[in-house]
């Protein structure tokens, strides 16, 4: 007995929707089974919560007088992309402030950059925004200096061209000499931590292993707002290798996403400083999965010992490229507090907040219940495991000198 | 069982002495050395996390003065902003005495600061910059 959208809809405003977070669909399902579930259950929400590097705000600032054409502009002394129109800016989450002294005494500490920028816009706060230009007759003005806020922006958009990673690697560190630092945290020397990254059941695309529901169109939660999903991520990889209940053993499909940050709020917004790698954004987003069937329903039952992470060497495997995975492990283990790798018991921390995505899927349920928020059906879906697009790595062609 | 966490400054006599281990030895208590340097001035300056009976750490830290040794207790102390903190955990394999941890059914992280040693490694690691040093 399948559902539409548009009767998933209808019982939203009508109130008599029944809507479950995806961790108490997994007992729904346990109990009912899959076709119980499906008759019974109309959305399940999801959650994650942690740093999406590939993010950033797009803002238009309005016409000064008289006026100029930003070819550079700095947002709080982080600089922003002005190759855009004479006003439009976009700023990128993991742009450090200018006069950081980055990693010259390692590792440096990153205390500001771009997810800071975008929480603090976020949060209403004043921004400093100065910009030059190379003076035009049309956009005669050089330099320009002044404080700005988000009310008083015409657009202040997020527009994150990779969020929502379905799944990830666990990060650990093989060397036995040194720490690293890396954008999974610090990783001690020697197997002294591993550190993994994702909500497990809770996450978005590993409720929709083959992205059923979620595509081009789609309405979700994004930094405490309605946002969103316009596009596959940038490094899709729908063809990623797959366990046998279809959900990816490792990093595979990716959402590019949108939304209006002048409804978020700054709790889901958050600058983040990861210690000798540089600045992010830990970014919100949940998702409602509409219960189309008893297909959907077991999908959105999946449990963390369903899901498997490939651990992978952050000393040489990952920035060289050398080697596999050093295995694989279950989120169920991992949030246990260690995992074994090689005969050795190793302490696991986390970049992803669970108790966070918890309270995002929780908030969307309410949305959901209270009719605030409607399901949109994709208006194009997002490439699958059959549609043969894959992640390449870079094939470098030696450049040759002109001859002239 | 008593924790104190005292910062002890040496002079430059003292820094070859195993005054250390013999407040160790000889009064039972555990030790955690949090840091340790000699300042330009050689001055041997040891900030440690001591445990043992209330009783023993009395002595032990009289005998320890008696010897030359400036103790003085840890000032500072690691606060956490709780607004701040995500409940990511990034922090939880870089404390060395479990004063953050994870309690696994909610998977909520947790600051127990009387576990706390003040070493300070969470402040630069935690992302969002929840842990803050207070003098």
């Amino acid at each position: 007995m399948a559902k539409t959208y548009q009767e998933i809809n209808d019982r939203i405003r009508g109130g008599e929707v029944v809507v479950v977070t995806a961790e108490e669909m997994i007992d729904v399902v346990d109990e009912k089974g899959p076709a119980g579930a499906a008759a019974q259950v109309d959305v399940v929400t999801t959650g994650t919560f942690a740093p999406m590097c590939s993010s950033g705000a797009l803002i238009n600032f309005g016409h000064s007088t008289p006026r100029i054409r930003a070819s550079e502009g700095w947002l709080n002394d982080v600089p922003a992309y002005g190759g855009l129109a004479a006003v439009d800016l976009y700023i990128g989450a993991t742009a450090v402030v200018e006069g950081d002294p980055l990693n010259a005494q390692h590792p440096g500490e990153f205390r500001y950059g771009g997810g800071h920028v975008i929480e603090e816009l976020v949060a209403g706060k004043d921004v400093r925004l100065r910009a030059s230009g190379y003076g035009t007759d049309c956009y005669p003005r050089r330099e320009l200096d002044t404080w700005i806020n988000i009310q008083d922006l015409n657009e202040c958009t997020l527009l994150n061209p990779r969020n929502c990673y379905q799944n990830y690697s666990v990060a650990v560190n093989l060397n036995e000499e040194r720490d690293i630092y890396t954008y999974m945290g610090v990783l001690k020397r020697d197997l002294g931590n591993a550190n993994y990254c994702s909500a497990g059941q809770l996450s978005p695309l590993l409720n929709d292993p083959y992205y059923r529901t979620i595509g081009i169109g789609s309405r979700i939660f994004l930094g405490g707002a309605e946002g969103y999903v316009f596009w596959p991520g940038t490094q899709h990889n729908p063809t990623a290798a797959r366990a046998g209940n279809g959900v990816p053993k490792g990093g595979a499909g990716t959402l590019a996403v949108v939304g209006d940050m002048k409804q978020m709020d700054p709790q889901w917004m958050v600058g983040v400083s990861m210690y000798g790698y540089g600045v992010s954004l830990t970014v919100g987003i949940g998702t409602a999965i509409p219960i189309l069937d008893e297909e959907m329903a077991l999908y959105t039952a999946v449990k963390d010992e369903d899901i498997v992470a490939p651990i992978v060497d952050y000393s040489r495997g990952y920035p060289y490229n050398e080697g596999g995975p050093l295995g694989y492990v279950d989120y169920k283990r991992l949030r246990s507090g260690s995992i074994q790798i090689n005969g050795r018991e190793v302490p696991t921390g986390s970049l992803s907040s669970y108790p966070k995505a918890r309270q995002i899927a929780g908030i969307l349920k309410d949305w959901i219940q209270r009719g605030e928020f409607l399901l949109s059906e994709p208006v194009q879906q997002i490439p699958s495991a059959d549609s043969g697009v894959s992640f390449k790595p870079l094939r470098e062609r030696p450049v040759q000198p002109e001859v002239s | 069982m008593a924790t104190r966490r005292v910062v002890l400054r040496y002079p430059r006599h003292l820094i070859d002495e195993p005054v250390v281990s013999h407040l160790v030895k000889n009064y039972d208590l555990e030790l955690n050395i949090l840091r340790a340097n000699i300042t330009p001035e050689s001055e041997g300056l040891l900030v440690v996390g001591l445990e043992g009976s209330e009783e023993n750490l009395r002595q032990g830290l009289a005998w320890t003065r008696d010897q030359g040794v400036a103790v003085e207790p840890l000032e500072r102390d690691v606060v956490r902003d709780e607004d701040r903190c995500n409940h990511c955990g990034a922090c939880l394999t870089i404390c060395p005495t479990e004063a953050l941890y994870r309690e696994v059914a909610t998977q909520e992280v947790h600051f127990d600061s009387d576990r706390c040693v003040a070493c300070e490694l969470c402040v630069p690691a935690c992302p969002p910059r929840a842990m803050k040093v207070e003098f």
